[in-house]
């Protein structure tokens, strides 16, 4: 027995020195990388403090140490970006990004619950961070961005998330909302064969149905706050933090008439608010001004909503919107092209936003919109390193993006759509094997 | 004298029905722009002549005599963008009845109404290619429209001299309607390509019928019988023959590499693969035995077969001498067509002349029609886009577009609403928070019903 021990000893002195052979692999995988950086040289545009030349930035700990001319570098991983550019990190104020993997596998939606009333559906639950559609996306910049249940009049909660961690809670960016898809007077696309009056009288019903709703939960609420014993009402629970202002509602509204109801039932009801969409808000831009609600836009890369409409009609929405004096944050509201969110800003600042407040648009309006403006959306001293280095103007089809820091972690400019070009860009074998 | 009337009346008749084939074509003399030709370099400073529709002269102080003269001093010029892959202006998409359908003409369904036609006008389109959908192996044959909006006439659409094309679809497309919506083949990519191999063997079949027929006919006193006329086989013949060009819709490499190989076994090298998502990892065969692969510039992910994709894919192509051109599939992506073509400096760092090909040049060549557009050249059609800064640049807005030499589009001209029929029975103008019209899979969206997708995705 014991020679059959010293045996077995012996095979796997042999042995196991050859699997460690066979576990030989090739390459070395780039992990997104935490430390001290400095990147030096660049022209640094900080969206609130203006523009600065050969300036430097200094990265430590997750926060953006020093901002100036003449920074030195001490123990810091020192970049040069001479003739680069330093941006803040860009948000996306609206999509689907890590709620949904394959568009048309619902195995893969994790976007829209049952039921009409879900509010305590937490997209923040659901968010992958190993999605491939994640490292695709930041590599242009994009950095932050709002994750939206869809579905029902009250789908969910969104969950703004950075792009960068391995648990959704490493990728929290620090605000909440709760979704209203306001009821509409149009048609929801150019399928929605219904007569006028079915549609007029299906949007009374919702607005009926959207009224109920509400006072079931400012009702909970009453209760709450004078210690009733409740039974277990989850959605209504979740409601009653948008009763109280402790979550926002972002209340999805795009035709003009529905602007208008909107803005008046938030009114009359006390709501904390942002309007989301907004694809008439040129129309109504001076009310919608009034209101002082701020306002996430988008798509600019999308067909206008009435076929009367000027051709450009969703190009020029949030410029006039903004001129008016609207708090405009931009959208792509997309998930796997999230990463057109830029040049959806450059649309907007080409036909009449201007490219400063496109900027603004997706940096600080949208920090302050999320209410961290504190720690987002502008490079100053204390904020946190969320930002990105870049050839040019972010919003240019032409430059390129070189480096993208998340929470001060440098992550890696590569992903599925980039090996695949590293792969086939000289295919081997090619024609002939 | 009432004869005599007849007579003019009938004479009349003949010399106006001529012109009635003729479509409008104007002249115009643009000034001190910078000339992008695509084939002949970027001349600054520089002046085109377009005479009755035809690019008469490129040059340095030009004088026109009737043509009106506009000063693009600052500005860039460009030829009329094409569009190789369009539903725009199209009534119908989807004969969504057989897996094969090429008797199927689109030309029968062309809408000169449709506002879409005006969008892509603004956006720099002249020539789109109006396709039959995904929904079959074999779908119906396209046409190649020139956008001449605002006439009532379908005809006056066609672009009379682009050669015959046709569709063809592989993957989740036709499997999904025919085999998994109707239980009947293909319900695989072993299928979708047997179904075609068939119509290729069946059309063989019945070109020798026909052969023999007539070859019996030519027999003094022989009565042969002559076989059952079938505009289906027909139109595959004709494909066999060259006289049509197959653009097929396709996604993943093994079902590419497929097709590349049955066109191989009939002798077909007309055939442009359009999307193409994995055309890349094919990209040396594609090059080879194709005229090249008609793709998106950057989706993906919107359903499997295009999950492993890659933004890279045009530039990828680009450089491995595949023939590619960027198309649209959507009436909201033709309107910026100037700026997808753009994204492969992002993707890819193309030059300028390479990303500008993609939209001009090469998607002419896969349409047959690169004799005639597709470049600033002498002799070529009027076709030109007038823009304000370098087309390639985000900022950069159309500010005229030409037609024939005719102006269909101006910036500064634009009246809002350039609906040429508005119904009268509509009370409110409805309105549409998202459009679904124009797209490869228009038509068979009951076989859609997955909770949630009508929202936003891409059913393509």
């Amino acid at each position: 027995m014991k020679k059959f021990k010293s045996i077995i000893y012996l095979m796997a002195l042999i042995i196991l020195p050859m699997l460690a052979q066979a576990q030989q692999l090739d390459g070395e995988f780039i992990k997104p990388r935490n430390g001290k950086f400095l990147l030096q040289n660049a022209t640094v545009v900080t969206v609130t403090k203006g523009n600065i030349q050969n300036g430097s930035v200094l990265i430590v700990n997750g926060k953006i140490e020093a901002v100036g001319t003449s920074i030195p570098a001490g123990d810091a991983e020192v970049i040069d970006c001479t003739g680069q550019f330093i941006y803040p990190g860009l948000f996306d104020g609206g999509g689907r990004l890590g709620l949904v993997e394959v568009n048309s596998v619902p195995e893969t939606q994790d976007f829209a619950e049952i039921g009409n009333v879900t509010p305590n559906m937490q997209a923040l639950v659901a968010i992958n961070p190993n999605s491939e559609a994640i490292p695709v996306t930041r590599v242009s910049g994009v950095t932050t961005t709002l994750a939206n249940p869809s579905g029902g009049i009250f789908p969910g909660t969104a969950a703004l998330i950075n792009l960068n961690g391995y648990t959704p809670d490493q990728m929290y960016a620090g605000f909440k909302g709760i979704i209203l898809n306001f009821p509409t007077s149009a048609r929801r696309s150019t399928y929605d064969r219904r007569s006028e009056e079915d549609v007029k009288k299906d949007a009374e019903r919702a607005q009926k149905n959207l009224n109920d709703i509400w006072g079931r939960a400012v009702k909970y609420q009453a209760m709450k706050a004078a210690n009733a014993e409740l039974d277990y009402y989850p959605e209504m629970d979740q409601l009653a933090k948008a009763v109280t202002g402790e979550l926002p509602l972002l209340v999805e509204v795009n035709a003009a008439s529905d602007i208008e109801v909107a803005i008046k039932w938030i009114k009359d009801n006390g709501v904390k608010a942002i309007l989301t969409g907004v694809a008439e808000g040129w129309r109504v831009a001076d009310k919608i001004a009034a209101s002082g609600l701020p306002v996430i836009t988008g798509p600019m890369l999308s067909i206008p909503t009435r076929q009367s409409d000027r051709y450009d009609a969703a190009y020029t929405n949030p410029g006039i919107m903004a001129k008016a004096g609207v708090k405009v944050v931009i959208r792509s509201n997309d998930a796997e092209n999230t990463r057109n969110l830029p040049f959806n800003a450059g649309f907007a600042a080409a036909y009449g936003m201007g490219k400063e407040e496109a900027l603004k648009a997706v940096t600080i309006n949208a920090a302050e919109v999320f209410e961290i403006a504190d720690r987002r959306g502008s490079i100053e001293a204390g904020k946190d390193a969320t930002l990105f280095v870049s050839s040019g103007d972010p919003f240019e089809t032409r430059t390129q993006i070189l480096h993208v820091f998340i929470d001060g972690y440098r992550v890696p400019m590569s992903n599925r759509h980039i090996k695949l070009y590293q792969e086939f860009l000289e295919r081997s074998p090619g024609l002939e094997k | 004298m009432k004869k005599l009337n007849y007579i003019i009346a009938a004479f009349l008749v003949m010399v106006w029905m001529p012109s009635m084939g003729q479509t409008q074509k104007g002249s115009v003399l643009i000034k001190n722009a910078t000339v992008i030709t695509i084939t002949q370099g970027t001349l600054e400073d520089t002046d085109i002549l377009v005479e009755n529709g035809i690019i008469k002269k490129i040059g340095k102080e030009l004088t026109a005599n009737n043509a009106t003269t506009i000063d693009a001093k600052g500005k860039y010029v460009m030829p009329g963008i094409i569009d190789a892959h369009s539903h725009v202006a199209l009534d119908a998409v989807n004969e969504a009845t057989a897996p094969i359908t090429s008797e199927v003409q689109m030309a029968d369904v062309v809408d000169p109404y449709d506002i879409g036609l005006y969008r892509a006008l603004a956006g720099g389109v002249t020539v789109s290619h109006a396709m039959h959908g995904s929904a079959n192996a074999i779908g119906g044959q396209n046409i190649t429209l020139k956008h001449r909006y605002g006439t009532f006439n379908p005809e006056d659409l066609f672009m009379k001299e682009a050669p015959r094309t046709i569709k063809f679809a592989l993957g989740e497309n036709p499997t999904r309607v025919h085999g998994r919506g109707k239980n009947i083949q293909p319900r695989t990519r072993m299928g979708v390509e047997a179904v075609i191999r068939n119509g290729f063997n069946e059309a063989l079949q019945y070109k020798k019928a026909w052969e023999t027929y007539e070859s019996a006919s030519k027999q003094k006193g022989a009565t042969p019988i002559p076989p059952k006329s079938d505009a289906r086989l027909q139109t595959l013949v004709d494909i066999l023959d060259g006289k049509i060009i197959i653009h097929c819709h396709s996604y993943r490499a093994d079902e590419i590499y497929a097709l590349i190989n049955t066109c191989k076994d009939f002798g077909i090298t007309n055939i442009v693969f359009t999307h193409a998502n994995e055309g890349f990892k094919v990209a040396p065969e594609l090059a080879e035995y194709t005229m090249g692969a008609s793709v998106f510039a950057d989706w993906w992910a919107y359903k499997f077969e295009v999950y492993y994709s890659t933004a890279y894919n045009a530039a990828i192509l680009m450089e491995n001498d595949v023939l590619t051109s960027i198309n649209s599939d959507s009436g909201e992506l033709i309107r910026h067509l100037y700026h997808e073509a753009g994204k492969t400096q992002r993707y890819g760092q193309l030059s300028d002349e390479q990303a500008l090909a993609l939209i001009t040049i090469n998607p002419a060549k896969q349409l047959g029609i690169a004799d005639k557009v597709g470049s600033i050249e002498e002799g070529k059609q009027g076709d030109l886009v007038i823009f304000n800064d370098h087309p390639l640049s985000v900022y950069a807005i159309p500010q005229m577009t030409f037609v024939d030499g005719i102006k269909y589009f101006d910036i500064n001209d634009d009246q809002n609403d350039m609906r040429i029929r508005v119904s009268a029975n509509e009370m409110v103008e409805p309105i549409f928070l998202k459009e679904h019209a124009h797209n490869c899979m228009h038509g068979v969206d009951f076989f859609f019903t997955n909770f949630g997708r009508n929202l936003f995705e891409h059913s393509h």
